[in-house]
């Protein structure tokens, strides 16, 4: 039980708060399209990332196809194969996972789960959104400019990115950048908000250790993503004026197409420190909310306190504070000095532990719990398996004796799938499942979730477990068709095969889901204020869906920490946190 | 949404002081900085979160100066003006380091009247602020429409490694481009000192919030940032 007395409150009556000072929506359009409300913004964020997510299904869709039926599909040519990769990891890592994650649930969890009325600064945050929004837009108009998308791989290395011969190289190279830039730029204004509204705006009683590690979760990624972003704003700023200025940051002396270039002097690997000093904290910034996420899903539907509650908080902290200095793992083979892969080895091992110990708790939270196997928490416990499966890999790549001959194979492609592809998606279905109910007022259909979360785990092991076995044969990876090589026995283009089969069954069961969205809007059963019997602020509030404001007039005051399942003696299995303690019953509280 | 009233703070706030205070504050609820209003604590996060790009900046810049094969431009050379016959190294740099310094200065006298309600000595220090700030810039332009008249380009200069041109007009242009955003705030925010917006509680254009005289504060916030940076840049590409 978290513990700051609750003496400092005792007498104390709750904030009212005479004049609700809001931002109030005076028509339709300020109400539902340029929306300063929070909740209306996460459901934009949310729709938008998903929107683009399913672009970046399909184009994983054509990459399988080309891959399991090489020569088959005459349509994919191997530039436009690169283009798919390209577009597919950027969209899938950028403008899907950390817009869901931070832009989506940050926006609608935070406040509701501190106990505040809105993000502290609304107006910014409603241009998060819509900068965010001209960022997919421009995203996606690279589809359709001269030469396409550019083709140089997610992370854009030089020389070949800005180069005649790379995909993409006219138009594609230099939207890609700008869609960055102003990602970045929209990002950092919904950033500024979740910290501050996390930091300050939280109601009474809501000390930092009795938030949901949701909040602790999302708070920690936008923390880090306010000091990672910088580095690819700044990458990505200099690579633009290398290609339309003709600067050398990036750039070396190199013969183009038989000629020698404009370009000298420039440091391909300055722009490899700085996309990873950006790109290795980003695989936190997705983790970290999906621990903080899968935190609350288990204990929830465990009804059980989660384990450790403090040492989950310091993991994530430490894993947020660590993963500044473990970036050049990514470049063992870009011929870095070997002391320093040494020292990268060693942090990014030494980073497994507070890891390890957020596994292990998610574990004794489910010891002899009262599991509840319902969607979310099967997408939750998926989770913690593909989680570890990914881990225990990256174990394999963080050494660098080990990482040498894996580099640039599918044993890569298959752990940074399983560890920050697979295992975050299943805790966004996860938490979608759990929180529909607080969005909507209606639950999903439960028989449909059941069959969505069976085929989407099991075909996702299928899709990524045998790729870690090509890995090891050395099947590289980027590769438009490997052809007929002496290292990769036949067998292997059979496997091939079967996980593009696996990756079509898998990407059209996501429509069963979509179709499930959006049924339950109308057919769904009604659920009530708090169907799961959760105890944290969101699934108290006095309306369902939460009404602009939250909350009514009177802030909720907090008693307790998020976690009191089952507690010995009390009349249900779970306190909400605005419950008091019995001894203690202040004037005008909720009951 | 306003801000929460804080009514249980100034009872704990005496009885702890030093390490145990700050423990005491980021352990209670409602607030982790307790007196910091959601502005200020808003403007130093963004601070902090800029002090990275500056630093990937000039991290980048000395990085390309360290390695290249060719030589670098000595910047005393460069920078140097000749005045009335007198070849003065680093001269305009000098003027540009002094009146970015003394705008410093203004600010913080601002920012003291500004919470004595003095709106007239409010507006008029801000928009001397303003006014050397802008020309800093002013300066600025001047120096790259000399270095440009010179032959540095971003892609070449004709003293040495092609990056001295590209890192110095992309460094001083950011810090330019911040410079000049602090100055378009400035005004703004003068214009609203002198109007009176903040003794009538007048609601903001776009936010319909009521402001305070805090914001001159967090507007100082900006601009002594603003100049620290400078100082690095001074330190790094010019004096290095």
């Amino acid at each position: 039980m978290v513990d700051v007395p609750s003496d400092v409150l005792a007498g104390i009556p709750p904030a009212e708060v005479g004049e609700v000072d809001l931002y109030h929506p005076r028509s339709w359009w300020t109400r539902y399209v340029f929306s300063q409300d929070a909740k209306i913004i996460a459901v934009q964020y949310a729709m938008t990332a998903m929107a683009i997510g399913m672009v970046a299904l399909v184009l994983s869709w054509l990459m399988r196809l080309q891959l399991g039926f090489p020569g088959t599909f005459s349509f994919i040519d191997p530039s436009q194969y690169l283009q798919f990769i390209t577009m597919h990891g950027m969209i899938m890592v950028i403008y899907l996972l950390t817009a869901l994650f931070l832009g989506g649930f940050g926006n609608y969890l935070i406040p509701l789960m501190v106990g505040a009325r809105d993000m502290v600064f609304p107006y910014a945050n409603m241009l998060s959104y819509w900068i965010y929004l001209l960022a997919v837009l421009v995203l996606v108009a690279t589809f359709f400019v001269p030469g396409g998308p550019t083709g140089a791989g997610w992370t854009l290395y030089p020389p070949q990115a800005i180069l005649s011969g790379s995909p993409g190289q006219e138009a594609g190279i230099i939207m890609m950048l700008v869609s960055l830039i102003l990602f970045i730029i929209g990002f950092t204004m919904g950033g500024l908000n979740y910290v501050v509204t996390v930091l300050q705006g939280r109601t009474r009683g809501m000390t930092l250790m009795r938030l949901p590690l949701t909040v602790w979760g999302i708070f920690t990624a936008t923390v880090m993503a306010l000091l990672a972003f910088p580095a690819l704003f700044v990458a990505s700023v200099m690579m633009l004026f290398d290609r339309l200025l003709g600067t050398s940051f990036f750039m070396p002396t190199l013969v183009e197409m038989g000629q020698l270039g404009k370009y000298g002097g420039g440091s391909p690997l300055l722009f490899q420190h700085l996309f990873w000093f950006f790109g290795h904290p980003e695989v936190y910034i997705v983790a970290l909310p999906a621990f903080g996420i899968v935190s609350d899903l288990i204990s929830t539907h465990a009804r059980k306190n989660i384990f450790g509650y403090r040492m989950m908080v310091w993991a994530i902290v430490g894993i947020g504070a660590m993963s500044f200095v473990v970036w050049a793992h990514h470049m063992y083979v870009s011929g870095m000095n070997p002391k320093f892969g040494f020292f990268f080895a060693t942090t990014t091992l030494i980073i497994a532990i507070p890891t390890a110990i957020k596994v292990y708790n998610w574990i004794l939270t489910l010891w002899r719990g009262d599991i509840h196997l319902t969607v979310p928490m099967l997408f939750a416990l998926a989770f913690i398996i593909t989680f570890v499966n990914g881990g225990l890999t990256g174990l394999f790549l963080g050494n660098v004796v080990v990482d040498v001959p894996l580099s640039d194979t599918m044993f890569v492609v298959a752990h940074f799938h399983m560890v920050m592809g697979v295992a975050p998606i299943m805790v966004v279905f996860g938490a979608i499942y759990h929180w529909y109910p607080k969005v909507t007022g209606r639950m999903l259909n439960e028989t449909l979730g059941r069959f969505h979360f069976w085929v989407t785990f099991l075909g996702a092991y299928a899709i990524f477990f045998p790729m870690h076995y090509l890995g090891l044969l050395g099947v590289p990876r980027r590769y438009h068709d490997i052809g007929g090589t002496a290292f990769v026995p036949a067998s292997a283009h059979d496997l091939n095969a079967f996980m593009s089969i696996a990756a079509l069954i898998v990407g059209f069961a996501q429509l069963v889901f979509v179709f499930n969205m959006i049924r339950s809007l109308s057919k769904g059963e009604d659920a009530g204020g708090n169907p799961w019997n959760a105890t944290t602020l969101e699934w108290q509030t006095p309306q369902t869906p939460p009404a602009h404001g939250n909350w009514g007039k009177e802030l909720p005051v907090v008693y307790r920490w998020a976690y009191d399942y089952s507690v010995p003696g009390a009349a249900r299995d779970f306190i909400p946190q605005n419950e008091p303690p019995a001894s203690l019953t202040p004037k005008g509280a909720h009951p | 949404m306003t801000e929460t009233v804080l009514t249980n703070i100034e009872k704990r706030r005496t009885t702890t002081v030093g390490w145990q205070g700050i423990v005491a504050d980021w352990s209670s609820d409602q607030r982790a900085f307790k007196n910091v209003s959601w502005g200020k604590a808003m403007m130093w996060i963004f601070l902090l979160s800029d002090t990275f790009i500056f630093g990937c900046f000039l991290l980048s810049y000395m990085t390309a100066r360290m390695s290249t094969a060719v030589p670098w431009p000595n910047p005393s050379e460069v920078f140097a003006l000749t005045i009335a016959g007198q070849h003065i190294p680093l001269i305009l740099i000098a003027i540009m380091t002094f009146v970015l310094i003394s705008s410093s200065g203004t600010m913080a006298m601002a920012v003291n009247f500004g919470y004595r309600h003095d709106r007239r000595k409010t507006a008029i220090l801000m928009l001397v602020t303003a006014a050397f700030g802008a020309t800093f810039v002013g300066m600025q332009a001047f120096e790259w429409t000399k270095l440009i008249m010179e032959g540095v380009r971003p892609w070449e200069n004709p003293w040495g490694a092609e990056q001295f041109g590209s890192c110095f007009f992309m460094i001083t242009g950011f810090h330019g481009t911040h410079v000049t955003i602090g100055v378009i705030f400035l005004i703004i925010i003068a214009r609203k000192v002198w109007r009176g917006d903040f003794e009538t509680e007048r609601r903001g254009f776009f936010t319909s919030r009521k402001g305070n005289y805090e914001i001159v504060e967090i507007t100082g916030l900006y601009w002594h940032f603003v100049d620290l940076v400078w100082v690095f840049i001074f330190a790094f590409f010019y004096l290095w």
